[in-house]
């Protein structure tokens, strides 16, 4: 399951919606909005996106989450828009029988989120804002 | 006839718009586009190394041919999640 979404993203929603009684594990991971950067405080961030792109490479991961780990299903959802910190920028859950294939297709899902996916987020400051382009 | 621009975050700002459109008559490929519309809009330039092209949702490379009804989008290195 994939959505872009501009409202608060509830994780037990979309975990309860994905676990099935043949599960053993469902791994849950949130990106949330933090208060800096370096250094830097950040006050809040908005995010962009090229939607349906965003969706076909978010589709894509899906599709080799799937292919490529012993799980059984995987959601993924991004908010876009204005988030405050501490909120959830990003949602993945990975329902599978066993812990391993779930935790390792969680971690390549949020790292692969991060190099092609376009969505793009700008950091507000006291003193300015600024988009950041790449990841470390 | 026309091949539809889009652009994305950083290089939304610097054009001052996330949309405009070329005449394919005056363009070959995606780097032909973007020489283009470095000349209306100079800012463009600077991002000329680091700029990632999309030519119909797909990543393309900088000599990809582009034609009449292409959608064609530049952007900066994504930093979603």
């Amino acid at each position: 399951m994939i959505r872009l979404v501009r409202d608060v993203i509830d994780i037990r929603k979309v975990a309860d919606s994905l676990q099935k009684p043949e599960d053993g594990a469902v791994v849950l991971f949130e990106g949330v909005v933090r208060n800096h950067s370096q250094d830097k405080p950040v006050r809040f961030l908005e995010y962009d996106a090229y939607e349906p792109m965003a969706l076909k490479k978010l589709e894509e991961i899906e599709s080799r989450a799937k292919k490529e780990f012993e799980i059984r299903d995987i959601a993924i959802v991004h908010r876009l828009g204005h988030m405050d910190i501490g909120e959830c920028s990003t949602v993945i859950v990975v329902a599978s029988a066993h812990r391993g294939p779930a935790f390792d297709a969680c971690r390549f899902a949020i790292d692969t989120i991060k190099k092609i996916v376009p969505i793009w987020k700008k950091e507000f400051y006291e003193d300015g804002e600024v988009w950041i382009e790449g990841t470390p | 006839m026309s091949i539809r621009v889009l652009f994305f975050a950083s290089l939304a700002d610097i054009a001052g718009t996330r949309e405009t459109q070329v005449d394919p008559a005056t363009v070959t490929d995606v780097v032909s586009v973007f020489n283009k519309l470095a000349r209306q809009y100079p800012s463009l330039e600077k991002y000329r190394s680091s700029v990632l092209f999309a030519l119909n949702s797909e990543f393309a490379g900088a000599e990809s041919p582009v034609q009449d009804g292409d959608e064609l989008a530049f952007f900066p290195p994504v930093s979603g999640g």
